[in-house]
């Protein structure tokens, strides 16, 4: 009846993950009371779980990125103590606990933290720099959504009911296969993947069609903002590795449930096919994540220096060549396998080819900062700090990828260190900075500045101390994921490491701080103009939060930087000369479609983890009856009458006059 | 300040003076539908393409087991491709039917689609029991394994196309050729076309050079 499901699922020996389960359930039920009692639960229904305005759904992926940033943090921070304290000595984790806990918090941090974070940010801030009212696929971009939060749902069932991989977070087999990975812990990593990864891909497919579909009049190409380029390429990406991992993890599953013999051991199946394949997915993948992030350093550092981006086409340029050549690189994973030294030179060249357009991109940055009136914003911050820290992990990354160097840091601690320095100072840096600058367009008032900056220094230096150590022990030769070592030379710094964790996590609490003040002084810090920080694209052309229909009039474009454009031509010929004729604007519907179809996946999710098959088809009848009800409906539309429209536009350009008379007064 | 600005016009368009070409604005619907289902083809095609290398990688592994020449029989195969491709012309014929409005030859050339992805999958899963029947199932082998996966996707991905097919007809009997309904149908064409495409990759990698070794 219930499959593989009994009580002895749940870890009643194991108290960690226990209390950790019943302190999230028991907030999420106070969260729920509190929303149902304060009778706010037709307002979350009607304007966040079934919107379709893809500023609210920005903003959703960017909430689940953040929990979750708290879960994988808080693996992290156990991680860290378990190593410091674990020098012959048995720690206080047990290896299959610790095994599950770095499986967890590399799944968790890139598919669950990495990309909701910047998809959501693409998502709120990409229609608008492009100067249209919505994504190419509204409800489907709440089905992306809504599937992503059902694999990050499973992932965390995980810690309560069963088991997490005790794999990696890429799961290789034969480790991974039934004979050595029996429980169902493989399963919840490869399901909750292969569902949130169908969510991926239809943002993927729906952010491509915006950008190359969906411009604004006069939107060429060459005048794009550099984050919609960015977004561009990411998403290219996406569309061309995510089937890549589905289907690998699709051949990994066939494996596990129908005795297949893709990866295992006996009758002639290849492990290292499974090794080319997960990396032809991953490597395009870390270029998927880093991209965006190096398009909001593009807007931001634009910005806050007051000038025109330094080398707008070579930045074009170079992030195209990143986004073809990420698919060139995936061997340099594993050059110890022993291809031989042709292909391993091969992939070691492409891989060191690839720093030159990054390179690129940082000389761009730095002479637009060159001579500008640099105002150092929080934003501003993140965006130095991660110029700083990424040349460090590039040339990390350059080191290994020369392959002699690579078999001798192979799996090692250094390793660990430069893809933390990569991820955490590139895209989790970018992703800050993103939050920062964008925070206020979508909610119409600005972060506290004093918490902010506080947050970066902490965030900053906990960075350096918890993750240079960690190369220093790399080089003395300690291995990734160990439970335990008897090595007295690693655990001066393995202790170091420890105490960068607790200034890391300083640097988290100021950032939760920092919302919270800001809430509790949004009337302060409330921004009506809608351009806080004297911006440049479109997306400061309109009001904050922006109206449903974002824009009355599609702008006209005549030029890169259009919105900066806009603010010196209105201030020479003085705003609105003539009173423009208001339309009817259509918008498509709200629809439950997203959260509904999410709810049948997340229990055929279960129920396949579980070996629950009757439950498997009624989640998959009722995912296809959602699909049908959808396409039955007779009405995706409603109209927003002129008047209304022009009401709200007037108040818009009301609040903006007094902006205009010192717009690029620098 | 104002230097600024006029950079930013000069940038507009530094190499071809006054001969720039203005984007128009966002494409109409009927274009972003279809051009967003061709990249989803796209993606569906690189998946197909994984199976593919996993096909010629683990062909040679037989553990023992069967070879491809042992396995396929070229009579079944001959009939499922024209099944298949006659199918794809009355996909077709469905679709000007649809677009000149007209019910009965849209649900004769769909019902005719769809019976001839029937006899396909009819045909197919015969094969495949033929094979577990005779020991020859999936687990017996990474080559059967791989020859099985490829060929299943690819079976699965016509089943979903014969349910979508048969929605497609409910909701023009229900709906009529609304706008909506007709870039349905015009998504469903494409992805009945794909799966042509692809099923002549199979053909070739999986049937004719299998066969001859």
């Amino acid at each position: 009846m219930l499959g593989k499901l009994d009580w002895s699922a749940i870890p009643f020996d194991q108290p960690i993950p226990l209390i950790a389960g019943a302190i999230v359930l028991i907030a999420i039920l106070g969260v729920l009371v509190w929303v149902v009692v304060k009778g706010h639960l037709p307002y979350l229904w009607h304007e966040w779980i079934t919107s379709v305005d893809h500023k609210r759904i920005g903003v959703m992926y960017i909430l689940l990125a953040s929990v979750m940033l708290l879960r994988g943090g808080s693996d992290a921070i156990m991680m860290r103590i378990q190593q410091a304290v674990a020098y012959q000595s048995q720690g206080y984790l047990p290896p299959e606990h610790y095994n599950q806990i770095f499986s967890a918090h590399g799944t968790i941090m890139i598919f669950f933290v990495a990309m909701p974070f910047v998809i959501g940010l693409m998502n709120l801030v990409v229609p608008l720099q492009l100067g249209v009212r919505d994504v190419a696929f509204p409800t489907l971009n709440s089905v992306g959504f809504w599937l992503t939060a059902t694999g990050a749902l499973l992932v965390n069932m995980s810690l309560v009911i069963g088991e997490f991989a005790r794999t990696g977070w890429l799961a290789f087999p034969p480790l991974s296969e039934l004979s050595y990975s029996p429980g169902v812990g493989v399963d919840y990593y490869a399901w909750s993947l292969q569902i949130s990864g169908v969510g991926t891909l239809v943002a993927g497919i729906n952010l491509v069609t915006t950008v190359l579909k969906l411009r604004t009049r006069g939107m060429n190409y060459l005048r794009m903002p550099m984050f919609c380029w960015t977004t561009l390429a990411s998403n290219l990406l996406i569309v061309a590795a995510f089937p890549i991992l589905t289907a690998t993890l699709a051949m990994l599953l066939l494996d596990r449930y129908l005795g297949f013999h893709f990866f295992t051991n006996e009758a002639g199946g290849n492990v290292m096919m499974f090794m080319n394949l997960i990396w032809a997915w991953g490597h395009p993948e870390v270029y998927i994540l880093v991209l965006p992030a190096f398009g909001i350093f593009s807007e931001v550092v634009s910005t806050f220096s007051g000038k025109v981006l330094f080398g707008y086409r070579s930045m074009v340029l170079a992030t195209m060549a990143i986004c073809v050549i990420s698919f060139m690189v995936w061997l340099h994973h594993f050059f110890t396998m022993g291809a031989g030294p042709d292909v391993n030179a091969i992939f070691g060249i492409a891989s060191m080819i690839i720093a030159i357009p990054t390179g690129v991109k940082i000389y761009n940055w730095l002479f637009t900062m060159y001579g500008g009136r640099i105002r150092f914003a929080t934003p501003m911050l993140w965006s130095v700090g991660f110029m700083v820290t990424f040349i460090i992990g590039g040339l990390t990354g350059v080191l290994v990828a020369v392959p002699p160097a690579d078999f001798m840091l192979h799996n090692s601690m250094f390793l660990v260190a430069h893809f933390h320095n990569v991820i955490i100072g590139g895209v989790l840096f970018g992703a800050f900075a993103g939050f920062e600058y964008w925070f206020p367009k979508a909610f119409g008032f600005r972060l506290d500045e004093r918490w902010g900056k506080a947050a970066f220094w902490f965030t900053f230096l906990g960075f350096y101390v918890t993750f240079m150590p960690l190369y220093i022990a790399g080089m003395l030769g300690m291995t990734r994921r160990m439970q335990h070592y008897d090595v007295a030379a690693w655990r001066p710094w393995m202790i170091i490491a420890a105490l960068g964790m607790a200034v890391l996590t300083i640097g988290v609490i100021c950032q939760i701080m920092q919302l919270v003040v800001s809430i509790r002084n949004r009337e302060a810090l409330r921004d009506r103009t809608g351009d806080p920080w004297d911006g440049r694209s479109l997306e400061w052309a309109t009001s904050s939060p922006p109206p449903v229909f974002n824009f009355a009039f599609n702008p006209d474009v005549r030029g890169e930087d259009a919105y900066w454009d806009m603010k010196v031509r209105a201030r020479q010929q003085s705003l609105e000369h003539d009173r423009p004729e208001y339309q009817d604007i259509e918008m498509p519907r709200n629809s439950p479609t997203g959260f509904v179809c999410a709810f049948f996946a997340t229990i055929m999710g279960f129920a396949l983890i579980w070996h629950i098959w009757w439950m498997v088809i009624l989640g998959g009848l009722g995912a296809f009856a959602t699909f049908v009800v959808f396409a039955w409906r007779d009405h995706d539309e409603y109209v927003i009458p002129a008047e209304e429209v022009a009401a709200i536009d007037r108040v818009n350009i009301e609040e903006r006059r007094g902006l205009v008379s010192m717009a690029g007064a620098v | 300040m104002a230097m600024t600005a006029t950079a930013g016009h000069a940038h507009a368009d530094p190499h071809h003076i006054g001969v720039v070409i203005e984007h128009p604005g966002p494409a109409p619907k009927r274009i972003v539908t279809a051009y967003g289902f061709w990249i989803f083809l796209l993606s569906d095609i690189v998946m197909f393409s994984c199976f593919f290398a996993a096909y010629a990688v683990l062909s040679g592994q037989t553990a023992g087991g069967p070879k491809g020449s042992e396995i396929f029989e070229q009579r079944n195969v001959a009939i499922e491709t024209v099944c298949l491709l006659l199918s794809s012309f009355t996909c077709g014929m469905a679709s000007i039917a649809a677009d000149v409005r007209n019910r009965f030859w849209f649900y004769l050339g769909m019902s005719v689609t769809c019976v001839l992805g029937l006899i396909f999958l009819a045909i197919e899963f015969r094969e495949f029991a033929d094979l577990v029947a005779r020991g020859y199932g999936p687990s017996r082998s990474a080559f059967v394994t791989a020859f099985f996966s490829l060929v299943g996707c690819h079976g699965l991905h016509v089943s979903a196309g014969v349910l979508w097919l048969l929605t497609m007809m409910a909701q023009v009997f229900a709906k009529g050729f609304r706008a909506d309904v007709l870039r349905r149908m015009m998504c469903f064409a494409l992805f009945w076309h794909a799966l042509d495409i692809i099923w002549v990759g199979v053909f070739s990698v999986v049937y004719l050079l299998g066969s001859g070794a």
